[in-house]
């Protein structure tokens, strides 16, 4: 209550894939900076999604594909997200996604792109970059 | 973070019960910023005390959440708004923490009509009634009919928690017999209904014998404090449940046990708030503190308590 103002990101997995030990570790070395992580678990829909991130309130959306369909979910998510009327809650995606659709997903509002190889720091200080406003 | 918070909108958007308004109004309280008061002083008295406000605590994984979701969808079929506020520790060391109660109860993610918010406890000094409070009656004042607080039942902070309730389910389940009999007697007294979840698990009927022999022990047996079993994971046991919250709540209204919880939870949210206001004005007070003028540390808290008052 004093002024704390947290970083709150929500981490979730759309598709249809089951494994969500990539999200996980990315969820706990968020706390372990100091991060508060809303975990939906998997297999959500992107409008599931963007209704549990107004909810919450984050800053950050955190989405881990590995089925590779990011090229059709991620941008699905940044898109339910301006429907919803929120469009400032940056869109931050990780998993294994080929190089070249890097910059499909970018154009699509995509902020950021973490690959299995992206060492932890980098990682944190994205999504610390995506919470500022 | 910059501030940057537009409170009318924030105050008009939750006047239409918008979904972004309230969890952004639940922010404001949470971080404590700048407009809060006039936020608070917008919500909507009658709609408060029309709400139901019902506690769930008891030991990890017991199944707390999935009963959560199950009660939410119970209350729907009724054509109720609900609210839920799902309360997690924050890491000691790095201050954040992991919120994951939702997992269990993503099925109500699309409906309007429900509002979910996890709450990180945050390490603040007098636990998070403060906050939480503020959120419950958010909530409420948008038209809620029930507000329910699930939170890990582990220690003094969580006690706290549930005593912003009209009324408090404790949950366990078969296998925890040890874990009951060290619980504090602090967590089965605030208890209002007793359940057994998992009671698919076998043991189930002696988890009820064994808690029904701990509250007798205790004295703290009356004709509600029976022991509820359910399976929260098939949806077995909720309208009982819900049966018997609805039939304690009334009786608390008509024997005016819930007007005094609530005036004892009001005391302990304006308690929480207060200390929370003169942490930060002590903080800063310590962080101001020239090297050169340091003195004995009791007289040094004196001088700042004395100024406060002053200023006042
Ligand atoms: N067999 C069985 N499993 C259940 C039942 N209710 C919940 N579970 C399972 O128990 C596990 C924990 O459930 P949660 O609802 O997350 O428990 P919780 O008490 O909220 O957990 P924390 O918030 O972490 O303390 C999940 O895997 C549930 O599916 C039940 O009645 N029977
Ligand atoms: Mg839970």
């Amino acid at each position: 209550m004093s002024d704390v103002r947290k970083m709150r990101v929500l981490i979730a997995k759309p598709g249809l894939d089951g494994h969500d030990r990539g999200a996980k570790f990315i969820a706990r070395a968020l706390r372990d900076h100091g991060f508060e992580v809303v975990y939906t678990g998997i297999r959500r829909t992107p409008e599931e999604i963007a209704a549990a991130a107004i909810q919450e309130d984050v800053a950050v959306v955190g989405l881990s594909s590995l089925s590779g369909a990011h090229l059709r979910l991620f941008p699905a998510v940044v898109e339910a997200l301006r429907k919803a009327d929120a469009a400032d809650i940056r869109v931050i995606g990780g998993g294994v996604i080929p190089d070249e659709d890097i910059p499909i997903l970018k154009d699509a509002g995509i902020k950021e792109i973490l690959t299995p190889g992206t060492p932890v720091d980098q990682i944190i200080k994205a999504f610390e970059d995506a919470c500022e406003r | 973070m910059p501030v940057n918070v537009d409170i009318e909108k924030i105050i008009e958007l939750l006047a239409k019960r918008d979904a972004r308004g309230i969890a952004k109004a639940i922010t404001l309280v949470e971080d404590n910023l700048p407009g809060v008061d006039r936020l608070l002083a917008s919500l909507n008295p009658k709609n408060i005390d029309a709400c139901l406000v019902v506690g769930i605590t008891g030991p990890p994984g017991v199944g707390k959440s999935t009963l959560t979701g199950e009660l939410v969808a119970l209350f729907r079929s009724q054509g109720k708004r609900v609210g839920v506020i799902a309360v997690d520790p924050s890491s000691p060391l790095s201050g954040g923490a992991i919120l994951g109660d939702r997992i269990r109860m993503m099925e109500h993610s699309l409906d309007k009509d429900v509002l979910l918010r996890s709450m990180a406890a945050r390490g603040k000094l007098g636990g998070i009634c403060g906050s939480a409070g503020a959120a419950v009656r958010i909530m409420a004042s948008s038209g809620c009919a029930v507000v329910i607080i699930e939170t890990v039942g582990v220690g003094q902070s969580e006690v706290d928690i549930v005593q912003l309730a009209d009324l408090t389910l404790m949950v366990t389940a078969p296998g925890m017999g040890d874990d009951v009999q060290a619980m504090k007697a602090g967590i089965l007294e605030v208890a209002d209904l007793i359940v057994i979840n998992k009671a698919d698990h076998p043991g189930a009927d002696s988890a009820a014998l064994d808690m029904e022999a701990v509250l007798k022990e205790r004295g703290i047996a009356n004709s509600f404090t029976k022991v509820h079993k359910t399976i929260a994971s098939e949806g077995k046991g909720i309208a009982e449940l819900v049966g018997q919250i609805q039939l304690l709540a009334d009786s608390f209204l008509e024997s005016g046990e819930r007007h005094k919880r609530r005036l004892k939870a009001h005391d302990m949210e304006v308690f929480d708030w207060a200390m929370e206001m003169l942490k930060t004005v002590v903080e800063k007070e310590i962080a101001d503190y020239s090297a050169e003028k340091r003195q004995d540390p009791r007289l040094k808290a004196n001088g700042i308590l004395s100024q406060i008052m002053k200023n006042e």
